[in-house]
């Protein structure tokens, strides 16, 4: 049973991992300068949970390095040092994240975590450390900290030695799924402050726990050395925490009922009748810190409770099922039994139905659309590294992150994000010193930028560096044997789309970001991928401005229907310029064979799609097919196909994994009719 | 507890599957897939041809709103391409990850065949053809090729 349990649990581990690193990230980016005590408080409950969970889930390494930083958070909150090298500081958490996000990725891939974090959390205790024996006692507000550790320090200011024996009753939120799993982490984090630990239930690995505890809660009594606001405090970092009571029972104890939810309900219990041992002497007043962070984590509670995370194969058989719904309706409605009747209340119920059916499908579109939020706000983290090596000084802007895209898109975008970020950067942001000469600010200004233009989302990079040096690229692109006609012949555009090709680099030397050529073309082939388009803009001295045009979804698309040789396939519309009758007379070929044509006065190449697929049976005949004019990105093609069908939406979806990859296809959709109808991908037809 | 009973239903659920097969015929010859690969049978449906595909690779096939790839299994064995007739059936495997559709000559029957009854085939390898087969199961003294589903998937140009 265990065994059924750890997939569930490990999902759910590596899912609450991921959104705590996440948090944590742009936490520590945001606030780098500087940490408030709001902000060393919630690294602290971060790096508290990530331990306990993976300490749980008996990934040691993970548990050790979360907790030395949570060892040094601690000393921070409670020190409040004031003479912090915050970077120093940022970059050892961050380093710490990368380990522990690195270990998450081998459990995701179903390996053993088996980095070893030791060095790392050697070198974060010796900072630790460092930092103690920096802080001079005037400078920290509490009194002189004594060189144990903290935690005796603790003791010291709540309790004077000897065993408090406590009872506590633990309430986790309603819904928050596995009780007993919760609770047995509780039990795993209270050991770190109390012993002789026994609960009810007492089997809290049986599933029948769940029950007992969402009912009665989890009750647990203990021993402890640590006095009464300390343990509440420790018990107020539990996630899912809803509330909970910690009651002393010896002769000198309290009684203390302390309530995460504020709404009103009677005050706390006067004097506990059933449990007649216990007095009302408290001689430890609740810390308010206590009190501060569970409601902190209820309003956190409160604020998320309005997500809900599905797993994504849930939402695609949601889409997929709705495509069926579509052509199911269209099969009755169209059906050939209705032909010739008299139905009018039949026609408009059925369009009544075709209203719902289209609106059904435009939400259910939109559920697999998220904020590119979390891709934008991971560029304060590589921008942050890369300056600092660089020894560059940026900032970067952020604006309209909370620009929707489909899931899939936003993972192709992500990297060709990032690697223009790092060729800004690399190539285009200056030195201060460069900058400063040159009548710039020292700190350079990238601005990465995301809104709604239409069916389409622009996401435009933009730097005030030193721009692209035209003349060196075109000298490299001549070097590496891109060129084809005179240099002078070039326009700018034409030798910043060199920039795209595989393997360009302008850099002679190739450094940790950048020089190895690899990049830019993933830029262009990502773009290429979800059928968006990539532009360059630049002056010398003023900086570079990149615009990435990208589909809002990839899952429906404008298609236009054209037939070959019987068969009906699907062309993107964004790629279709127009579409024409050919005049033989304006064919030509060159001497390799290709054919083109000419068309109000600009020439193009033809491709014959029957040719290009090497279909039987199609229209060979240019005068009696049809010419479809495509574009992708700056280059433009003529198809000769049969005939078109028409336009209608269609829902994209991958050609089945069985078939190797086909050049021009691009996936397939499903007709009205119930046909396939395969789609092109118009980059298909281009030479690399 | 809730483990031993999960196996043992996992147990009879895979010992009612075991050594039943699914027979059918192609180009004369009787041939047998495991049961537990077949997820349905489908009568002929129209088939969208995928361009640049090897000649056994019939296309793409709507199976119910999922899109699956379809091949041709006389024509993956090298005989000539026959007009599909009313007895043309397409038979649905999950294998693995992928799902697929293989089009046979006829469906004949699911059989039983014992372990007692099962041999691998003759190590001589007189044409290239017999890789496809991995065992010859016998049921009332006629002859089911039983298929090896790993070689007959790969894709070969």
């Amino acid at each position: 049973m265990m065994d059924f349990d750890r997939d569930s649990m490990l999902e759910m581990f590596i899912f609450e991992m991921s959104q705590q690193i996440d948090q944590l990230e742009g936490t520590i980016v945001q606030s780098e300068s500087e940490y408030n005590s709001d902000q060393i408080n919630e690294i602290f409950r971060i790096m508290h949970t990530i331990k306990g969970s993976s300490a749980m889930m008996m990934y040691d390494s993970i548990a050790s390095v979360a907790h030395s930083i949570e060892d040094l958070f601690y000393y921070l909150r409670e020190e409040n040092p004031t003479d912090i090298d915050y970077a120093r500081l940022s970059d050892y958490v961050l380093s710490g994240m990368d380990f522990i996000k690195a270990e998450l990725g081998k459990i995701q891939g179903g390996n053993a975590a088996d980095g070893d974090g030791t060095a790392l959390s050697t070198a974060i205790e010796n900072y630790l450390v460092e930092i103690k024996e920096h802080t001079t006692p005037e400078e920290a507000p509490a009194p002189t900290p004594p060189p144990a550790p903290e935690r005796v320090q603790q003791v010291t200011d709540t309790a004077v030695g000897g065993n408090h024996k406590y009872q506590a009753k633990i309430h986790f939120q309603d819904g928050c799924e596995m009780e007993n799993i919760r609770a047995f982490t509780f039990v795993h984090n209270l050991q770190e402050v109390a012993t002789d630990i026994e609960h009810t239930p007492e089997n809290v690995i049986d599933e029948k726990a769940i029950a007992y505890i969402r009912k009665n809660g989890f009750g647990v009594q203990f021993s402890s050395i640590f006095g009464h606001s300390h343990i509440s405090e420790h018990i107020a970092q539990t996630i899912y925490l809803k509330s909970f009571t910690l009651e002393t029972i010896s002769a000198t104890a309290s009684v203390e009922t302390i309530k995460a939810t504020p709404a009103p309900k009677p005050a706390p219990a006067p004097l506990p009748i059933e449990e007649p041992v216990i007095t009302s002497i408290d001689p430890f007043p609740v810390a308010t810190t206590s009190t501060d962070s569970t409601e902190q984590a209820e309003r956190k509670a409160g604020s998320t409770s309005q997500m809900i995370n599905v797993n994504v194969n849930k939402l695609d058989s949601l889409l997929n099922l709705l495509g069926e719904l579509v052509i199911a309706e269209a099969m009755v409605t169209q059906n050939s039994e209705l032909e010739g009747l008299q139905l009018d209340s039949f026609h408009k119920e059925a369009s009544n139905l075709n209203k719902i059916i289209s609106e059904l499908r435009q939400i259910a579109v939109t559920l697999r659309m998220l904020p590119l939020s979390a891709t934008f706000l991971k560029m304060r983290r590589v921008v942050r590294d890369m300056s600092r090596q660089l020894n560059k000084e940026v900032d970067l802007e952020i604006a309209g992150e909370e620009t929707e895209v489909d899931k899939n898109i936003i993972e192709q975008m992500a990297d060709p994000i990032l690697h223009i970020i790092r060729n800004s950067l690399d190539h285009g942001v200056e030195s201060p010193e460069e900058r400063i000469a040159a009548g710039k600010p020292p700190t350079a200004t990238v601005r990465l930028e995301a809104m709604n233009a239409g069916g389409d989302v622009v996401i435009t990079i933009q730097d005030d560096g030193r721009g692209i040096d035209t003349e060196k690229v075109l000298k490299k692109a001549r070097e590496s044997g891109l060129t084809n006609k005179p240099d002078h012949e070039y326009t700018d555009k034409e030798i910043q789309q060199f920039l795209f090709v595989p393997g360009f680099s302008t850099n002679d030397e190739v450094t940790a970001f950048s020089g190895r050529g690899v990049g830019m073309d993933v830029v262009h082939s990502n773009l290429e991928f979800v059928g968006g388009t990539v532009l360059v803009d630049s002056s010398p001295g003023e900086g570079t401005t990149f615009t990435l045009k990208i589909p809002l979804t990839l899952a429906i698309i404008e298609g236009m229907g054209i037939m070959v040789a019987g068969v009906q396939y699907t062309i993107p519309i964004a790629n279709i310029i127009k579409s024409f009758k050919a005049n033989a007379a304006d064919l030509f070929k060159d001497p390799d064979g290709n054919e083109m044509i000419t068309n109000r006065s600009d020439v193009f190449n033809v491709v014959r799609l029957h040719e290009f697929f090497n279909i039987q049976g199609a229209i060979t005949d240019i005068e009696e097919g049809m010419l479809v004019m495509l574009e992708n990105g700056e280059r433009v093609i003529c198809l000769l196909v049969d005939k078109l069908v028409g336009q209608q939406q269609v829902v994209v979806k991958p050609i089945p994994s069985y078939f190797r990859k086909v050049r021009g296809l691009g996936g397939c959709t499903l007709l009205g009719n119930g046909d396939v109808s395969l789609i092109i991908d118009v980059a298909g037809f281009y030479d690399n | 507890m809730a483990l031993s009973s999960y196996d043992r239903l996992n147990e009879t659920a895979e010992d009612t599957l075991a050594n039943q097969f699914l027979t059918f015929t192609i180009d004369g010859e009787d041939y047998g897939l495991e049961v537990a690969y077949v997820k349905e049978i489908k009568q002929m449906i129209p088939i969208t041809k995928v361009p640049q595909m090897p000649d056994y690779i019939e296309g793409i096939l709507n199976l119910r709103g999922e899109l699956i790839g379809v091949i041709n299994m006389r024509t993956r064995f090298g005989k000539p391409f026959r007009e599909y007739d009313e007895e043309s059936c397409i038979i649905v495997i999950v294998f693995g990850d992928f799902t697929l559709g293989v089009i046979v000559d006829a469906i004949q029957e699911t059989v039983f065949i014992s372990e007692a009854n099962i041999a691998p085939p003759p190590n001589a390898k007189l044409n290239n053809s017999n890789h496809f087969v991995r065992n010859i199961g016998m049921v009332n003294d006629e002859v089911k090729l039983l298929l090896d589903l790993e070689k007959f998937l790969a894709i070969e140009d």
